[in-house]
């Protein structure tokens, strides 16, 4: 963790409450990020994960802190800083090529008509929407849409993709064709990605790192999750990795149970230096059998410690 | 199935409007000749005592003095007798102007409105005393202060179309989805190109519906607003032939007054189809 390409530096966001009184949907919060990472926040509805993705986005403003980006603390928006919505957010008045056209000659004023129109078509093709350029955002399925806001954000070849659950609102066929799209783009290009999610897998099949947070209000970064999985994984044969049971298990735990006493339990959580675990290494996977295993009704399934 | 819909629509409509026709002629036709009447008191009266007719005219009167006017729109005898193409050429064009300067107006500001809730809530008491107001009642003041009967019913087309354009465009903006702004700002798209480039058309179906219940009542109101300044226009040609007492022709112009209003409308609904978009 030398290279501190983004780093959020004691971040906090307050929103005036009810009677006067301010809500506090996380405070003093420090994560950093090197270049060409895939981060990923893992944490309950209402622990601010939108809200930190926001603020390293530039369209919300941190009450206390500040983010760091490539040595820079960010001030607003950037096209260095590339956002996939949830809702996708297309302009849907827009064709795909003019959707990805209108990112690209925002970021280059100066282009003319062909060119932005060549380098769209380029990222068009990237996320295998070629034939469909003139296609109106309602003639999409949800998936393409989803394809569009990744082409748009990539088209502005940011530094930072930031996604906000890019793909909870799609069906588990299209998330994963999705997803391996992300991947490959992500390896290709070594693109440093923060994303959203409430997916296990998906975490565990993106990112290198996940940031587990708490509840909110009050939300803190908990742990930093490394995964230990090799970087050429295959989303079909994840769950075969002797360390993925023992990482899912890691991260399920924490959600079901600790993410709600984590605040009680960890008195001597420090914000500054958030513990950073590997699960299925050995010392782990031996402190993660002293646990009963839930797993076991799953057949034809070895056990994480027991491959390893 | 959707042309067989179509159809029999249009054949009901046709039965309609053939019944409608029927009862109107049987309803005005003449009685026969009155009996038992001096040929000298017959000369003084006309033929509705003479000859029993009513004193409405019939289909056929109204479509021959239709044809008349119809293969001679623009003639101009004087102040008293121009064509009806002229008279609606009058009219259209008033409504034109005015309205042409309430979008001018309109859509500036209700832009800022939509855009600023300070501007939104200091004008809010301005726009809700001022809405209400009949646009004939300003005929009096714009008279007075512009000493231009023309030019007063000009204004008094602006004053009635501005405000639903002003509303609809404020409500326009106000609700252009926070995602295609946030979008904007993340692309470090400047203020005057994001108004144009996502406010503008995000908003411009809302727009454009205010403008078309604008154009509507500006129709409306023109006529009202020529019977009080005379000279030109339909509004005038109505009152004037109700001066003549020449029902056929105050129908002809109800008629005509009917049409272009639709015909105006459609144009505005033609443009609201070019901009809206699916979701």
């Amino acid at each position: 963790m030398t290279d501190k390409f983004i780093s959020i530096e004691g971040v906090a966001r307050r929103y005036p409450g009810a009677g006067g009184g301010t809500t506090t949907v996380f405070e003093d919060l420090w994560l950093s990020m090197a270049r060409g990472e895939f981060g990923c926040v893992i944490g309950h509805s209402g622990c601010g994960k939108t809200t930190v993705l926001n603020i390293l986005a530039g369209l919300d403003e941190p009450s206390e802190g500040a983010v760091i980006v490539d040595g820079q603390a960010i001030e607003g928006t950037s096209l260095d800083r590339a956002v996939i919505f949830q809702s996708h957010a297309l302009l849907p008045w827009r064709t795909v090529l003019g959707n990805v056209a209108y990112a690209v000659s925002s970021k280059w004023r100066k282009w003319d008509r062909a060119k932005v129109k060549a380098h769209a078509q380029k990222f068009i093709d990237l996320v295998g929407l070629t034939g469909s350029e003139h296609k109106r955002p309602s003639e999409l399925s949800g998936g393409m849409k989803q394809r569009v806001g990744i082409a748009r954000a990539l088209s502005i070849t940011p530094k930072i993709m930031l996604m906000d659950e890019p793909f909870s609102a799609l069906d588990a066929l299209t998330r994963g064709t999705l997803q391996d799209e992300v991947r490959r783009i992500c390896l290709e290009t070594g693109q440093t990605a923060f994303m959203i999610t409430h997916d296990v897998d998906e975490a565990i099949y993106l990112a290198d790192k996940i940031f587990l947070m708490t509840n909110g209000p009050g939300a803190v970064l908990a742990e930093i999750v490394e995964n230990p999985l090799p970087k050429d994984r295959g989303r079909i044969d994840l769950h075969r990795h002797p360390y993925y049971y023992a990482l899912r298990n890691h991260i399920i735990d924490f959600l079901v149970s600790r993410s709600k006493s984590f605040a009680a339990d960890a008195t001597d959580h420090d914000p500054r230096n958030v513990p950073t675990v590997r699960p299925g290494l050995p010392e782990l996977a031996i402190a993660s059998d002293a646990e009963p295993p839930t797993d076991t009704s799953w057949p034809g399934l070895a056990r994480p410690s027991t491959s390893s | 199935m959707m042309n067989s819909l179509r159809l029999r629509a249009a054949i009901v409509s046709i039965v309609l409007f053939a019944a409608f026709i029927g009862v109107w002629h049987l309803a005005t036709r003449s009685t026969g000749p009155a009996t038992n009447m001096s040929p000298e008191y017959a000369k003084l009266m006309g033929l509705t005592a003479t000859q029993g007719k009513s004193a409405m005219p019939g289909p056929l009167d109204v479509g021959a003095k239709l044809w008349e006017h119809l293969r001679r729109p623009f003639y101009d005898n004087g102040p008293n007798d121009k064509g009806l193409g002229i008279q609606l050429a009058y009219s259209i064009g008033r409504v034109g102007l005015g309205y042409l300067i309430a979008v001018l107006v309109a859509i500036p500001l209700g832009f800022l409105i939509g855009m600023s809730p300070l501007i939104s809530r200091a004008l809010d008491p301005f726009i809700q005393v001022l809405k209400p107001i009949s646009p004939l009642a300003w005929m009096p003041l714009a008279l007075y202060t512009i000493k231009d009967s023309s030019i007063s019913a000009i204004f008094v087309i602006f004053i009635c179309s501005v405000w639903p354009m002003l509303l609809n465009t404020a409500f326009g903006v106000a609700g252009v989805r926070k995602e295609w702004i946030n979008v904007a700002r993340t692309l470090e798209v400047g203020t005057v190109r994001r108004a144009f480039t996502v406010i503008l058309p995000a908003a411009a179906p809302t727009i454009l519906t205010g403008m078309r219940i604008s154009i509507g009542i500006a129709w409306l109101v023109i006529v009202a607003a020529e019977m009080l300044v005379g000279g030109t226009g339909i509004g005038y040609f109505v009152w004037n032939e109700w001066n003549n007492l020449s029902i056929t022709n105050v129908i002809i112009a109800i008629l005509m007054i009917g049409i272009v209003g639709m015909l105006l409308d459609q144009i505005l609904a033609r443009f609201t189809r070019m901009v809206t978009f699916p979701e």
